[in-house]
Formats: structure tokens, sequence, C-alpha cells
């Protein structure tokens, strides 16, 4: 029995079948990529390592960087460093976008006064703020903090904000009749309201965080695994530049299930609310 | 909603939180609190940017720079776009592509587009080569992703006849596939081409000899903020002018399938 609940599992149209095909093919596509990578690189070396690390290289390249270090420090330092900064930027835009956002789709004179000001900066890449910071704070971490809090606090504010006004109308009608209190309103009418659109916002925020650092450390930095890259760029060390490469994948996939899961905390009632609704 | 204010209203709101914005700026620099050479006036970054227009600056005119930089992104977004969208179609079409190619296209998406710097300087150099990888990587998700989904919820009815009339596979993507999912393509391209801009820069800031991001690179070096700032202007009328164009050109579109709402 146990056995069986493993292997036979039914997909999304309620077809029943062992190991579900989507997943197998996946799998199949991956081992063949791989294999091509060691053909392509080792085995017949049509590709110079030069161009492109073999897994060997890579592997080396691994732990080259978790052992000695590269860059300035080892792979601990560097990703904890990325993670760091991406962290705080991340949080302190959320602090400050949010509140804005709510206060924008509350109040139509908070929108009129501040949507210009938003229009105007709006256009402006978030990257393009990266020489700028560097000029006002340097090349440490609050250079980063900055350009981070910029690309991640406008996807929140516009999000925050059209979550606020997407919210039902009786619902506000029904709050304001009884008298609810502002700060009760607040936390328990235009929060929760506005969440689902506020967590799309969110996402679109942390990915927004990691491109910025990303590109921020390869401007200039000493530690962060952006300035791992720029330095094996510089050095000519393709093993380098894909674990480098590799590491931010890896670490925007992890912090965007982190998001993922508390989300999934946060929205429980809302999963329950759509799911009852039919 | 809280209380509804007049247009008049809105409009003088309007103006005061920008004047607000600009006086406080203004403020700021004139009253020696910052250091001048930190925060230039609005009105020292306009006469820069004028300044700008005809005299060189790190090796080309402000209108230099940009036909520079534009001309990359065109290669890279109509690259990205030539790849992307009939992957998309194609994957919304046959299950077995989709099933192959999409483990691949979703681990790929979580590499920041900027993260291919290096690899993009070392396959195609710093010169033109390197930074239309760049607008590639970043252009060409949303342009793959929304010609899956235009083709993906194609309404099920049309392909159903088509194959009821035997039409061979071709000619249902050629002529039910791709012009039922035109709209969600150009709503994809208007994305790409907001994604392909700012990776644009990214690149010049990183990688260029030429190009807006590299004039702000030499300003930055230089010490002359109104120069990064009215870069940052260019980059800013640069990126609207180009959404407001594609956002025209969905409307027209959306408007001639009869799906404005």
């Amino acid at each position: 029995m146990k056995y069986e609940s493993v292997y036979i599992i039914t997909d999304s149209l309620g077809r029943r079948g062992r190991v579900p095909r989507r997943m197998s093919i996946g799998l199949a596509t991956i081992l063949i990529v791989c294999v091509l990578w060691l053909a392509m690189t080792t085995l017949f070396g049509i590709v110079p390592s030069g161009r492109f690390p073999s897994p060997a290289e890579t592997w080396s390249a691994l732990v080259h960087v978790s052992g000695r270090g590269y860059g300035g420090g080892d792979l601990t330092l560097h990703v904890y460093n990325s993670l760091r900064l991406v962290v705080m930027g991340f949080l302190f835009a959320i602090a400050t976008g949010v509140p804005l956002g709510l206060l924008m789709g509350w109040s139509r004179k908070a929108e009129a006064f501040i949507n210009p000001i938003f229009l105007i900066i709006r256009p402006i890449p978030p990257l393009a703020w990266i020489p700028l910071a560097i000029l006002w704070l340097g090349l440490g971490d609050a250079a980063k903090i900055m350009v981070i809090w910029f690309s991640a606090f406008v996807p929140s504010v516009i999000n925050t904000f059209a979550g606020v006004r997407n919210i039902d109308r009786p619902v506000l009608e029904a709050a304001y009749m009884l008298g609810m209190p502002k700060f009760r309103f607040v936390t328990e009418v235009l929060v929760p309201g506005a969440s689902p659109m506020i967590f799309t916002g969110l996402r679109l925020s942390l990915q927004a965080s990691w491109t910025t650092l990303v590109a921020a450390e390869l401007v200039g930095a000493f530690y962060g695994i952006g300035r791992v890259l720029n330095v094996a760029q510089q050095d000519l060390y393709p093993g380098m530049i894909l674990v480098g490469m590799i590491a931010v994948a890896i670490l925007g996939w992890g912090t965007t299930r982190v998001l993922g899961m508390a989300e999934a905390r946060a929205l429980r009632w809302n999963t329950a609310a759509l799911a009852a609704k039919g | 909603m809280n209380r509804q204010i007049s247009l008049l209203q809105s409009i003088g709101l309007g103006f005061l939180g920008l004047a607000c914005f600009l006086g406080f700026w203004q403020g700021m620099s004139m009253s020696g609190l910052v250091s001048n050479i930190f925060l230039p006036s609005p009105l020292e970054v306009y006469d820069r940017f004028m300044t700008l227009l005809d005299r060189r600056f790190a090796g080309a005119t402000l209108p230099g720079h940009l036909a520079a930089s534009f001309q990359r992104f065109a290669y890279g977004f109509l690259l990205a776009a030539a790849i992307g969208i009939p992957l998309g179609l194609l994957m919304g079409w046959y299950q077995l592509l989709d099933e192959i190619v999409s483990p691949l296209f979703d681990a790929l998406r979580f590499v920041a587009p900027i993260a291919w710097v290096p690899f993009a300087a070392l396959w195609f150099g710093t010169g033109i080569g390197g930074p239309i990888m760049i607008i590639f990587a970043g252009a060409f998700p949303p342009c793959v992703i929304n010609a899956y989904r235009g083709a993906k919820f194609v309404d099920p009815r049309l392909i159903e006849a088509a194959n009821m009339l035997g039409t061979p596979s071709r000619r249902v993507i050629m002529e039910v596939l791709l012009p039922s999912s035109v709209p969600s393509i150009i709503s994809g391209l208007r994305v790409s081409a907001g994604l392909g801009w700012q990776s644009l820069v990214g690149a010049e800031l990183i990688v260029a000899s030429a190009g807006v991001g590299y004039m702000m690179v030499q300003g930055q070096a230089n010490i002359q903020t109104h120069t990064v700032m009215a870069g940052m202007v260019a980059i800013g009328l640069v990126g609207l002018a180009l959404d407001t164009a594609l956002r025209a050109f969905e409307r027209f579109i959306q408007k001639r399938r009869g799906l404005e709402q």
C-alpha cells in the first residue's frame, strides 16, 4: 500500500498513472542536457573550456571558492552578504512602500498629490540609479540598500494601491456604517483586503531586488555574488562564472519559495474563502 | 473609498505635489546643506541636459549615446521577439515540446538577466554583441510566456473546428493560433521592451564603450552628478516613449479585435 501511494499519482485532470508524464519528461530533458554538456566539453571538446566550463572545471571552481575563497572571501561570505543586502533592502522597501500604497489607495487626495511625482520617477529603471547611489554613498552596503530599496519600492506601492482599490465596495461601506475606528479599519479591512495584490507586488519586488543587487555588485563591490562574477569575468575564469550564476539562481529561487510560503500562510483565509465560493 | 474629489482639485493637488518635490530638491541644493557637487538643482540638471545635446561627453553627444544604446536595444529586442514568440506558440501547440522546454526555461528564469554579463562579455565581447545578449536575456522570457499563454488559451472551439475540417497542424498554427494570440503577444512585447531597456542600461553600466549607461558611468567616475542625472532623465524619457508607443499599439490591436473593455 505504501509503495502504491508513492507511484500512483492523480494529475490535475484526474487521470491516474505511474509517475506523471510531465515530470519524467522534464527529468529526462535535464539528464540529456547534462550528458550533452559533458559530451560537448569533456568527451569531444567541441566547446573550448575558455568559452564554457566542463562539469569538472565547474566543480573545481566551486571547491576553490568554498575552500580557499575567491574575490575577497569564501562562498559563504559572498552568499551571506548578497542575501543580507537583498533582505534588508527588500524589508525596508516593504516597510515604506506598503503603507504609502495603502494611503494612496485610501485617500484620493493623497493619490492626486503623490501620483505625479511617481509618474516622473517611475520610467527611470532601477538600474539607472546605480551610478547615482555610488556617487552619494560609495561602494559599500548603503548604496546597495538604496538601489534595492528603490527597485522594490515602486512595485510594492503600485500593487498595494491597486489592491486597496480592488476591495469590494460593500465591505468598505459596511465598515464605515458600523463606525469602525480608523486603526482597526486599516488593520482589519484595508490590509487583509489588499493582501493578495500586496503579495503579487512583493514577488515582483523580490525579483527586482535580486536583479538590482547583482547589477550593483557587478558595477562595484567588496563582497557578494556579483563581485565573484565580476572578478571571474576579469580573470577569464568560466568555471567561476558558472558557479556565480548558479548561486544567483538558487538564491533567487530560494527566497521566492520563502515568500511563497509566507503568502500561503498569510492568505490561508483567502484560499479557504475562494474554495467555499466554489 | 474615501470621499471623491473633483477634477480641478486633483489637478491642483498634482501640481502642488510636483511643486513640493521640485521645490524641496531645489531648496536642498541651494541651501548648501548638501554639497552642490552631489545634489545639483533641477535647473542645473536641465542645463546640463541641454548642453549635452550638442556637446560631446565620453566620446559622443547625448543623442549619439542614445542612438548607440537604441541600436543595441533594437537588435536584442527583435532577436528576442523573433525567437521567443515562435517558441512560445509551438510550446502552446505541441505538448511534448512544452514538456521538454519548460523545465529548462524555469531553471534559467531564476538567473537574473544581468548575471549573464560575464558570459556575454566572454562570448560576444563588449562592443555590440555582449550588450545584445543581455537585452535578449531580459526580453526573451516575457515573449515566450505570453505567446505560450496566448496559444494555450485560444478558444478550444476554434481549434476543434479547424481539426474537424482536417486542417494540417502548420495551418492551424499560422491561421488559428497566431492570429488569436496576437493580443497576448503584444502585451508580452510591451513587458519585454521594458525589461530589455532596463537590462541594456545595466549592461552598459558594466561593459560598454558607448551608450547612455556608459556616459553615466563616466559621469560618475568624474564626479559629475549633473551628467549622471541628465542620463537618468534621458533613459526615463526613452523608456516612457517606448512604453507609450507599444501601449498605443496594444490598444489599437484590442480595438480592432473588439476586445476593449
